[in-house]
């Protein structure tokens, strides 16, 4: 076994130990722990795949901020107290699908084993180097990487009008 | 190819071992004598009152929002960062420089509304 | 950037900067002069109307990623004319319920901006960007009237959904992306040609990106939220995101089904041809049962819908589809105009937030305010589709478009619609001259030009649907290489 390999099943069973916690925790907040977890150890999964800087991204961005916020949306909301309830009688379709999902997977995965993949596109090209991806994000991808700066400052303005509340002095 | 990593990898493994290596420490050699009044939970010497969780104010919402928009801002600046001289080789270089700027711009004007609304103040 | 860029995107690029700028202006205005910002966004809005009359033409710009054609440029102007519309609807309304903040008018903008790209962009990623720049705004105004609760609960639901709906279109990108390789248009277009792209998973990226706009277009069974949202948000925004962000998920529709995926037409068209009959029937048999007349103009809204996707399901054929696409443009403005109209007199009724939005609040209004009975009796004209109105012009068009593509079963689905439709419409006219009442109308001069503007629209058109059918015949795509 590859030192690859090795890595590869590790972090997947972590990837999937925390993800199974994360749903079935009593607790918001193991829940909000686990998924950290999740989040860091697929991860490095990225980085195996030799694309860092999705990995970097899903550091800073999902390990760091977002897990920040739902941390503090569940103190917000006061739910990290609340204890999950299962009922397999009312998410047994649900589990159902799930179950034809995964094994579906799985199926697909056995045929294709061992084949080259059959894309349509040269594979190379798909650019995961983050000076190559750089390169292509401020030349050819302009556009959505300027139009994604005005999606911010509306996404800024929206949540500063909706939580920030009126003072009765003028502001 | 990993083996670029090699140095992140045992930097995050000796400072779990360093931490584990407190714990177990502590855990094996400690004295533990437990009274009632030290298993309360700690809340600067006082007596707790009420429920050790409490519902926290929006503020902290506000907060967390903001810090993940000027977050991503963040990350596209590092790629920007690794190819800026490759592209002044090339003599691209204020074409990439404005780039950024207008990213920048933008979302300055939303700094000053937030700073302006009080967005940053802990009231 | 070169100049073709910026002349791609002019409009956009202006309308932004003016939003940043009234952004910045708001902040340093005192609290009692926030009207102005709603006359500086009015302005905005016509100055940039002007630019895009003053300098059309057609330009590619940023790697082919936007277009600026006859299509994109007769949706720009009609997205700054709801834009002044909604602007005028609200400049009174905020105040009246006490909601006034100069925000409302920059996120407006914004949203602006946002359907402008939907209708511009040929290439998959950029229309994701537009959705979210388009629909971020407009969760934020669903919820503007907050601690309202039902406007709060609008924004929420929407907000959820929208967010569903999205990430439906992404999924529907990434498959898409698969099966070719690219996401710009001309690129999918020359895979499929050439063959290489993998048709079950194209066709599967393709239903997920309808699935998608048809979210944002309230198609039945996609329309959930639209009574919900609708009903909650301030009346004010209803009316812009009823009119917009449809005609904006038309927008994205139309291009990239007629652009990128003619060649999967033999097997979409089946799934549109439900979409199509599901929305005119379910749309207009559970807008009878409403007894509020914001939930019934929701019901109304998605059964328009159903009309205008009617005439586009035979987009497959060379021979129906610019007659579908002029026929669901010309539509769109007839939508819009009358939609306004409607909403202003729902408006002006409405004294507190959620009060007096009854159908039978209406009763009496015929004889105590004739001139304003009237105009909504107009608008229920149109709506159904009855001269001497647009409504009728457009719904000529669309059932002629539908008949060019072959679909007579779907244009008898669509007159026989149209018929129940009348029950409820003529339910509001009835109420208004039949029954007795005191109704009270608030008086606002910009309301006021509202209704009489979309009112002489809903007229004058008809009687003269020549040059705008025109404009919207000439409204072509431009072919993608």
């Amino acid at each position: 076994m590859t030192l690859e390999l090795f890595l590869f099943f590790t972090l997947a069973l972590i990837a999937l130990v925390t993800a199974g916690g994360m749903v079935f925790s009593k607790s918001a907040v193991y829940a909000a722990l686990n998924l950290v977890t999740n989040f860091l150890s697929v991860a490095i999964l990225y980085l195996l795949l030799d694309a860092p800087f999705i990995a970097l991204a899903q550091v800073t961005v999902y390990a760091g901020a977002i897990m920040v916020l739902f941390l503090f949306v569940i103190m917000l909301l006061g739910v990290e107290t609340l204890r999950a309830e299962f009922d397999w009688k009312k998410i047994w379709l649900q589990a159902v699908l799930a179950l034809a999902l995964l094994v579906e997977g799985f199926v697909m995965l056995f045929q294709r084993m061992g084949q080259a993949a059959n894309l349509p596109f040269n594979t190379a090209s798909v650019l995961t180097n983050p000076s190559e991806m750089a390169k292509v994000l401020f030349t050819d991808y302009l556009l959505p990487f300027e139009l994604t700066s005005i999606l911010l400052l509306v996404a800024m303005i929206g949540a500063i009008v909706l939580t920030k509340q009126v003072k009765k002095r003028s502001l | 190819m990993l083996l670029e990593y090699a140095a992140i990898a045992t930097m995050i493994f000796v400072t779990a071992l360093v931490a584990v290596i407190a714990i177990v420490l502590g855990v094996l050699f400690g004295p533990k004598r437990p009274t009632d009044k030290k298993s309360m939970p700690y809340e600067s010497g006082m007596n707790p009152i009420g429920p050790g969780t409490r519902r926290v104010p929006v503020r902290f919402y506000l907060i967390a929002v903001l810090f993940i928009l000027f977050d991503i801002e963040v990350v596209f600046f590092v790629p920007w960062a690794l190819v800026f001289k490759q592209f002044v080789s090339q003599s691209q270089g204020f074409f990439v420089f404005a780039e950024m700027t207008t990213f920048i711009v933008i979302l300055l004007v939303g700094y000053i509304y937030a700073w302006k609304k009080g967005a940053l103040e802990w009231e | 950037m070169t100049q073709t860029d910026f002349f791609t995107l002019l409009p956009a690029i202006l309308l932004t900067l003016w939003a940043c700028a009234l952004l910045l202006v708001d902040v340093f205005t005192p609290g009692a002069h926030k009207g102005r910002t709603a006359f500086l966004a009015a302005l905005g809005l016509a100055f940039t109307l002007g630019v895009t009359f003053l300098q059309p033409g057609e330009y590619t710009g940023f790697n082919g990623m936007v277009v600026r054609d006859g299509f994109a440029n007769f949706l720009i102007s009609l997205f700054l004319l709801t834009g002044l519309l909604g602007v005028a609807v609200a400049y009174g309304y905020l105040r009246r319920m006490g909601i006034e903040r100069g925000e409302y008018y920059s996120l407006m903008l914004f949203s602006i901006v946002g359907m402008m790209l939907m209708a511009q962009a040929t290439d998959l990623l950029v229309i994701f960007i537009a959705l979210e720049l388009l629909s971020i705004p407009l969760y934020v105004l669903a919820a503007f009237a907050y601690p309202n609760t039902a406007s709060e609960e609008a924004g929420l639901k929407y907000f959820l959904l929208g967010a569903f709906s999205t990430g439906f279109v992404v999924y529907g990108i990434a498959l898409t992306f698969g099966a070719t390789g690219a996401t710009s248009i001309a690129a999918i277009v020359a895979a499929t040609a050439a063959g290489v792209a993998n048709k079950a998973l194209l066709l599967s990226g393709a239903a997920l990106i309808l699935v998608g706009l048809g979210f944002k277009t309230a198609l039945v069974p996609f329309h959930m939220w639209t009574p919900d949202v609708y009903q909650g948000a301030p009346t004010s925004v209803t009316a812009f995101m009823a009119a917009g962000a449809k005609a904006a998920g038309f927008a994205a529709l139309i291009r990239v089904f007629s652009s990128a995926f003619p060649a999967l037409a033999a097997d979409l068209t089946p799934i549109l041809w439900a979409l199509a009959a599901l929305t005119m029937i379910l749309g207009n048999l559970v807008a009878i049962a409403q007894s509020d007349i914001k939930r019934m103009l929701a019901y109304s809204s998605i059964a328009q819908a159903g009309y205008i996707l009617m005439a586009f399901v035979a987009f497959g054929s060379d021979l129906a589809r610019p007659v579908a696409i002029s026929a669901a443009l010309f539509y769109l403005v007839a939508y819009t105009v009358s939609s306004f109209g409607a909403w202003g007199v729902v408006i002006s009724l409405e004294k507190e937030q959620g009060k007096d939005l009854q159908i039978a609040d209406y009763a009496g209004l015929g004889k105590k305010f004739p001139w304003l009975a009237a105009a909504m009796t107009l608008f229920m004209l149109s709506f159904t589709g009855l001269p001497p109105t647009i409504g009728l012009i457009g719904k000529l068009y669309l059932f002629r478009a539908a008949l060019q593509g072959g679909l007579y079963w779907l244009a008898i689905i669509g007159v026989v619609t149209s018929l129940i439709s009348a029950f409820y419409y003529l339910r509001v006219v009835l109420t208004m001259y039949m029954k007795d009442g005191q109704p009270d109308v608030a008086r606002e001069t910009w309301l006021t030009a509202t209704i009489v503007f979309s009112a002489l629209a809903t007229v004058i058109i008809s009687l003269f649907p020549a040059p705008l059918f025109d404009w919207a015949s000439r409204a072509l795509l431009m072919v993608m290489k």
